[in-house]
């Protein structure tokens, strides 16, 4: 046969492989297909189309025969997709032919399967040869172009989640590296203090069989004997005390800089992670895993692993002393050993599932917490202070039961252990009396051997809580580690390019923005120049804010590039690249400390004056210096109360300070009266001044500085031109403003908005 | 008081559907939207033309003309997806993310949980999961999954 494979076939099924070759024909090249996952009734199934240079070709796993269309005039293939489900339909000039539905993660695949089919077409009809772009490198797993500067494929990249291994907690070590010497120091000084704790078991041996057997036999206590092995008893015990001392110290001053590396470090990936990211988590269950987990995971590398580690050392410096002494009544004190950690190991996965489970419920009360408290105002007014106080019973109810059934198999476990301590000392009872009835060992062996044991089972009963402690460890562990692995959706470029300044021409070029599976824009192409203030307008919800936030580059773009001055803002580095753009936001933020520190945000250098220059143009000066303490007066959650113009003037300053080329107005005046918005109006024009501006405004009278109106719908450009133009044409911004003029005057009127009845038959007379 | 529409229904060669008001004029790609679709889907339906308005407010589908009713479900049908797990058949790990292979009403398939917080609670025994894609999977009551499904699930809330 004649036809070549397409390279991405490799990845398909050899069943599928098989099926398709035995339908092309001769000279039939395969040049992209997908494989669809959903049948036309939405049920799971598999199918595959396929777009060859003769024709489409489809069949469903279901299907006898294969369907196919060969190119004629009129076809047209499209897509569009609504809650995570896609839609491919196959349309001819006077109706659908047909159509597929798919999950949405080779969403990609199919445009690149739309885009085939379609040059195909154009080819066949006019028999212009597709122009090919230059060969990209394409993903050898699911076929899509790569990106110029990445090797990883974006699209597979998202999709790979393979699940964390159980021994997350070895991860720690990229954490405990700097400090190896120092652990290791702690390590021999554990190693000896241990040591030196198992001496005074030992001379008891001596103790008896020399001196008190001998003297219940009748013979005179020894005392220069009984001075020297009273006097090692105190040597060791001293020994043990300081060595003890110091190792403990030294490892607890290490763990707390391996705690606090671990939070420093996590806090600041997180703050370099993407907007993306903190919209889909909940800032209590943040804060938790950012103060609570690495607590204990410093408690538990401080305390338990130490202890543990002792432990371990202590039982098996213990073995080696009793098999010493005696190799068979050793065997016997150690045969309940593998029992109890046989028992350890059966417990421990419930207990891990049951910790973890308490946890995710810890941060769903912390989670009520932050919901409600900074809500309280709206708690308060619509007075549902009890309804918030069943929320929280609710959780905390929820975390009672889960704490119940983990503390019934937790409860039962400590007992059990100490019972088969018991077992255990009663064995070498039962043996060591035997053996001594034998002549085989001295009284002196067997009391050496139970007070050896003695401590060895209450060890082992201490070491068993080690299990649940490490779970837990592991389990926040896991929970830091899984803000540590998320790679920044808005990654840093790996060859930077270096803009010194910047004019502030932007360019955006076939923009598109997928928000999960919902796409927020499409196909934007727009071009500002330098010192151009554009206003985009728009219903909410028509993108306005989604294409600030892509300009910014708090995310980043699906499809399509944006260009500052010519660069793909993707190879900027992030902080630089945002130096230049200076943003006031609709509800601006202002942080604890004074007005002067909130205004230098951006600039912490500034000189006073700088600061003061920046207040007099947003025409903040005035109204600081009526505050008491002026500058240095504290605002933010626990300070000053601003009012909301004040607040938009101080962050008006804030963007004026760091000068920036490119501004960005969120809805800076919606939130405020009109009144005070003209005072902010007067600010934000020597703010504009000179720059490029882009400004999202509700009312569109504060607009009519801009140069040029890009009227947004429904996440696509519908028209673009000055007010006066847009009015005359009479299209979509004509209505929105006709529609606004009306608002406004019924508000002046102060109308009561007439409630607009549903038109079906309902339950109003 | 269930008065004939005042308005005609009907789907296009395209397939898309199509508005007639009472004046003639028609609209095409309209899309009926559930105004409850979780907690109460039989109850408010809402056509949409294509700008996102509403046009006729349906209180229940069983008030409609028997055609009509069955355009619409068939039209809701085809853009409603939200699979029904009936079983857990295996995941991947009991540590997120993790892949769940379900036995859905739509059949077999499996996806990935990207973590924990992806599995809501709706009510105190149903939930919705919420897979890496987007797509959300509804368990209607996790208390009449079987005995297996029941322990996977247990691992996750």
């Amino acid at each position: 046969m004649q036809q070549t494979l397409n390279p991405s076939l490799n990845t398909l099924p050899q069943a599928w492989v098989d099926a398709l070759l035995s339908q092309l024909a001769d000279g039939e090249n395969v040049l992209a297909w997908i494989k669809i996952d959903l049948n036309t009734q939405l049920h799971f199934s598999e199918g595959l189309i396929v777009v060859t240079n003769q024709r489409l070709l489809a069949k469903m796993t279901s299907d006898e025969i294969w369907q196919e269309w060969r190119y004629r005039p009129g076809l047209l293939l499209t897509q569009r997709d609504h809650a995570g489900v896609g839609y491919l339909e196959l349309f001819d000039a006077h109706e659908r032919l047909t159509y597929w539905r798919y999950r949405l993660g080779n969403d990609i695949a199919v445009s690149r399967l739309i885009s085939c089919f379609m040059r195909q077409l154009d080819y066949h009809l006019t028999g212009k040869l597709p122009l090919l772009t230059s060969e990209q490198a394409q993903c050898p797993k699911c076929g899509a172009p790569l990106p110029a500067d990445q090797e990883e494929c974006p699209v597979c990249d998202k999709q790979s989640h393979a699940p964390p291994s159980t021994w997350t907690l070895l991860r720690l070590w990229r954490f405990a590296k700097p400090y190896k010497w120092r652990l290791f120091i702690g390590f021999l000084l554990t190693l000896c203090s241990t040591a030196a704790t198992l001496v005074p078991p030992y001379l008891t041996m001596p103790l008896m069989d020399n001196v008190l057997i001998p003297y219940q036999n009748g013979q005179p206590i020894n005392t220069d004997l009984v001075t020297l092995y009273l006097s090692g008893l105190l040597g060791a015990a001293v020994l043990a005390w300081i060595l003890g001392w110091t190792k403990t110290y030294m490892l607890a001053l290490i763990s707390e800089r391996i705690g606090a590396d671990l939070r420093t470090t996590t806090y600041e990936h997180l703050l370099n992670l993407s907007q993306q990211y903190f919209g889909g988590k909940r800032t209590g269950d943040l804060m938790a895993r950012i103060g609570a987990e690495t607590d204990r995971i410093n408690l538990f590398l401080s305390l338990h692993l130490l202890d543990f580690a002792t432990d371990v050392i202590m039982i098996a410096m213990t073995a080696m002393i009793l098999v010493s002494i005696n190799p068979w009544l050793a065997l016997v004190t150690l045969v309940p050993l593998p029992i109890i950690a046989w028992l350890i190991h059966l417990v421990r996965d419930r207990l891990r599932i049951g910790f973890e489970k308490v946890d995710r419920i810890w941060a769903e009360v912390n989670n009520v917490l932050a919901d409600t408290i900074p809500g309280i105002r709206v708690v308060k007014a619509f007075a549902q202070e009890k309804r918030e106080s069943a929320r929280f019973h609710a959780a905390n109810q929820r975390n009672l039961q889960i704490n119940d059934r983990v503390n019934r198999i937790w409860s039962l476990f400590t007992p059990t252990v100490i019972l088969l301590t018991e077992v255990g000392l009663l064995i070498v009872w039962i043996f060591g009396i035997w053996q001594i009835s034998k002549d085989e060992i001295t009284v002196g062996v067997l009391t050496a051997f139970l007070a050896y044991i003695g401590r060895f089972y209450l060890r082992l009963d201490s070491m068993s809580r080690i299990v649940s402690i490490t779970q837990k460890a592991a389990a926040g562990t896991k929970r830091i580690f899984d803000i540590l692995d998320h790679v920044s959706s808005v990654p840093e470029s790996s060859n930077p390019v270096h803009l010194p300044t910047v004019h502030g021409q932007i360019e955006l070029r076939n923009v598109g923005f997928r928000y999960g599976t919902r796409s927020v824009t499409r196909d934007i192409n727009l071009l500002i120049k330098p010192g151009e203030m554009v206003g985009l307008v728009g219903h909410s919800g028509s993108g306005k804010s989604t294409l600030v936030n892509l300009i910014c580059r708090f995310y980043d773009v699906t499809e399509g590039i944006i260009l500052v001055d010519g660069h793909d803002i993707r190879s900027l580095p992030i902080a630089e690249y945002r130096k230049h753009i200076g943003l006031v936001l609709q509800e601006p933020f202002l942080f604890y400390g004074t007005i002067a520190e909130n205004i230098a945000y951006g600039k912490p250098g500034a000189a006073r004056s700088e600061i003061v220059a920046a207040a007099r143009a947003a025409h903040a000066h005035e109204f600081i210096l009526r505050l008491p303490h002026g500058y240095d007066s504290l605002v933010g959650e626990r300070g000053q109360a601003l009012s909301g113009g004040e607040r938009q003037r101080i962050s008006i300053a804030r963007a004026l300070l760091i000068n920036p080329r490119i501004l960005i107005l969120d809805e800076a005046t919606s939130s405020v009266d009109t009144t005070t918005e003209k005072d902010i109006q007067k600010a934000l024009d020597n703010l504009v001044r000179g720059r490029t501006t882009i400004a999202i405004a509700h009312r569109l009278s504060t607009l009519r500085e801009a140069s040029r109106l890009i009227v947004l719908d429904r996440g696509k450009i519908v028209e673009i031109g000055s007010h006066a133009e847009l009015m005359a044409r009479e299209g979509y911004y004509y209505r929105l403003y006709q529609a606004q003029a009306r608002n406004v005057d019924t508000e002046d009127r102060s109308f009561v908005v007439p409630i607009v009845e549903h038109s079906a038959a309902g339950e109003l007379k | 008081m269930s008065n004939a529409p005042e308005y005609h229904l009907h789907r296009n060669a395209y397939g898309r559907m199509v508005f007639t008001d009472r004046f003639g004029s028609a609209q095409e790609g309209i899309v009926p939207v559930r105004s409850f679709p979780i907690t109460n889907p039989d109850q408010g339906i809402s056509l949409i033309d294509p700008h996102g308005h509403e046009l006729v407010w349906i209180e229940r589908l069983a008030d409609l003309p028997e055609d009509y009713r069955l355009l619409i479900e068939a039209e809701l049908a085809s853009r409603e997806f939200m699979p029904e797990i009936r079983r857990l058949l295996r995941v991947s790990s009991f540590i997120t993310p993790s892949t769940w292979q379900v036995e859905t009403d739509r059949g077999e398939v499996s996806f990935i949980l990207k973590g924990e917080e992806d599995i809501r609670r709706l009510t105190t025994t149903s939930l919705m999961i919420t897979d890496s894609h987007g797509i959300h999977f509804l368990i209607r009551d996790r208390l009449t999954l079987d005995r297996h499904s029941r322990k996977l699930l247990d691992h996750f809330l």
